[in-house]
């Protein structure tokens, strides 16, 4: 990877009263790769999400997003470079009080100066493209169940057509069938739109599937990130047991069975 | 890659000649309004889907564009691609066939126009009937909260406690200063209305009467109620609707525990313990309120007020003033519990449940206040 970083996190620290949740983390994100972000609970993955989405002042360091500080912007640049992420909160993070299709039209008509009639015709195009059934389109989020709302967030983070793709657990909570379908679906747009995608997850299946490197994030601090094979063969006993445990062979035996078929 | 250097040249559909279709330019969410109105009139001009698609010289191509695309072509002419666009690279491929496979999917939505008379006419119908629903389950919650009441007397060992007396802090003693100030105000007003009215008959020595005779029957505990309506039902809708909207009302039910004893409980009787203390507080308070009117407007001292307050005023005003109190506290309690049990998961539902508790319970204290002065009256108490 010789291509300059789209997103470069230096020295970050970050530290909640006595707590310390990162220190001096660095990470790189290029253009139009699949990072897939890894590491246990609590070891501060969405923190780190949070940081670089500019949701949360880090306490110390420097994160570069398209070349440019993100702390050092004022709130119309920093705008501006907001509209070129998608983000796909852990919860969906929909707006209940909009139907499916407002929520995704919502950053159309804001963002993209669109009719509300365009918009909301668009909106429903990428809700299909999500995976959900037109019905769908009209009901509110209280209205469908957990998978659903994923894929209608989905739909949304998709909406402006972004750059930068932010995913927090994107497959928890999808059934087999749909989280497979999803790894198609992050695959083909990555492949066709160019789309860099910063994937938290804890489905080792997707990170098999779909991920160019992965970053491990844990002790507060990125131990590696790197290829698969390399990150597989670092030598250090979380690693080993969370790739080598008996999930993480199966999901990389069902990889290399799907390479060879 | 929507970073490029030349400057974006908005699609374009030619018709060229024996029917070919050339697609050419950005296909791109900024030109989406146009590309949209070019599709349109080519989808209705386009009456053979026999003709041949030109996909050789499309530039950029995101999402929003290939929709469009995909709209124009046709599902069934995209499902076989790749024999008459071999040459597109393969990855536009695969963004166009998940796309149309997407579309072809979903199916169109079709918005039924109904009439505004109708319309007006359901809505009325639909309002009659939920106002009627909502008394039918405000009866019964009323009488599911005394059977747990009646069943939990027997036993002080299931007693909450801790939760009451937790409530009867934040319902009661937070809410002491603003009672005592609002109703000190009112009284202050109250002596005021008195003092010009009576003044005309050189009665305003009444005064004093009228302001202890309003605030020991009607305003102290109207006044307080109405407070404890608007900052603790609410409040009450707020708690138990968060909490079921975060299904934390059926994770105590799957525990084999009763929501009404663990969180309807404690709240009502907090209310019930708090309400006549609060309306005694707003009745002194009103009072003081009317006595600083009286020494500072009409030269009657607090000892003369209090003398006239002894002389003329018997206990039982008092009486009829506070038995209100444990009612209205009741019925404000379990309407603001009752609407949080509403809430259905939406941040709007438990906003609208607030509001519907607050404008509730409020009612039903004035209306019930009326009904009570009737009956007192008609007792001659």
């Amino acid at each position: 990877m010789t291509a300059p970083a789209l997103i470069r996190v230096r020295e970050l620290v970050n530290r909640f009263g006595s707590q310390r949740v990162h220190e001096n983390l660095d990470l790189d994100l290029y253009r139009g790769e699949i990072l897939g972000v890894v590491g246990g609970s609590g070891s501060g993955k969405s923190v780190l999400l949070r940081s670089i989405i500019g949701l949360l002042r880090p306490t110390s360091g420097s994160i570069e997003v398209f070349g440019q500080d993100f702390q050092h912007l004022s709130s119309v640049q920093r705008a501006q470079i907001e509209r070129r992420f998608g983000v796909l909160f852990q919860r969906g993070a929909l707006f209940s009080s909009l139907t499916l299709q407002e929520n995704v039209a919502l950053a159309l008509i804001e963002h993209a100066g669109l009719t509300r009639d365009d918009a909301e015709h668009l909106a429903r195009s990428k809700l299909a493209l999500a995976g959900l059934p037109g019905e769908a389109a009209l009901k509110y989020p209280a209205e469908i169940s957990g998978g659903m709302i994923k894929r209608a967030a989905l739909a949304r983070s998709l909406a402006l057509d972004p750059e930068i793709l932010f995913l927090d657990e994107p497959t928890a909570g999808l059934d087999p069938i749909g989280a497979a379908a999803f790894d198609r679906l992050l695959l083909t747009l990555r492949d066709a739109l160019g789309l860099t995608v910063f994937l938290v997850t804890h489905d080792l299946d997707t990170l098999y599937t779909v991920c160019d490197r992965v970053a491990v994030l844990a002790r507060r601090r990125v131990l590696v990130a790197d290829r698969l094979e390399v990150v597989e063969a670092t030598d250090d006993d979380w690693i080993r047991d969370y790739f080598h445990g008996p999930r993480g062979r199966a999901a990389s035996e069902a990889a290399h069975y799907k390479e060879e078929s | 890659m929507t970073e490029a250097d030349r400057p974006s040249q908005p699609g374009r559909i030619e018709h060229q000649a024996q029917g070919v279709l050339c697609f050419s330019g950005d296909w791109t969410l900024p030109h989406y309004a146009m590309l949209r109105r070019q599709v349109e009139r080519f989808t209705d001009r386009r009456s053979t889907d026999r003709d041949v698609v030109d996909l050789s010289r499309l530039g950029a191509l995101d999402t929003a564009g290939a929709v469009l695309l995909v709209e124009l072509i046709g599902t069934e002419q995209l499902a076989h691609l790749q024999t008459w666009a071999p040459k597109l690279p393969a990855e536009r491929q695969a963004l166009l066939c998940s796309v149309a496979d997407a579309v072809a999917a979903s199916s169109p939505l079709e918005s039924g126009r109904a009439l505004p008379v109708r319309d007006f006419l359901g809505a009325t119908g639909q309002q009659v009937e939920s106002l009627w629903q909502q008394q039918r389950l405000l009866l019964g919650f009323i009488g599911q909260v005394l059977v747990v009441l009646a069943r939990l007397i027997w036993h002080p060992s299931r007693w909450r406690l801790t939760a009451l007396v937790s409530q009867i802090h934040r319902t009661g003693l937070n809410a002491l200063p603003i009672v005592a100030l609002l109703t000190f105000l009112v009284g202050a007003v109250v002596a005021f209305l008195g003092t010009t009215v009576l003044r005309d008959f050189g009665a305003t020595i009444y005064t004093v009467n009228l302001v202890a005779f309003a605030f020991l029957r009607e305003f102290g505990v109207l006044l307080a109620a109405i407070l404890l309506a608007g900052r603790t039902a609410s409040a009450f809708t707020a708690q138990l609707g968060a909490m079921k909207a975060n299904e934390e009302l059926d994770a105590i039910r799957t525990l084999g525990l009763d929501p009404i004893e663990l969180l309807v409980l404690p709240r009502v009787l907090a209310m019930i313990v708090t309400l006549p203390i609060l309306t005694f507080v707003g009745m002194l308070s009103g009072m003081l309120g009317g006595a600083m009117v009286c020494s500072l407007a009409l030269d009657i001292s607090a000892f003369h007020f209090l003398s006239i307050l002894q002389r003329d005023i018997p206990l039982e005003h008092l009486l009829v003033g506070i038995s209100k109190a444990p009612l209205f506290a009741f019925l404000v309690g379990v309407i603001g519990c009752l609407e949080g049990f509403k809430v259905s998961g939406s941040a709007q539902s438990v906003g609208e449940h607030t509001t519907s508790s607050v404008v509730q319970s409020i009612f039903m204290v004035i209306l019930l206040d009326a009904l009570a002065a009737l009956f007192f009256m008609e007792m001659g108490w």
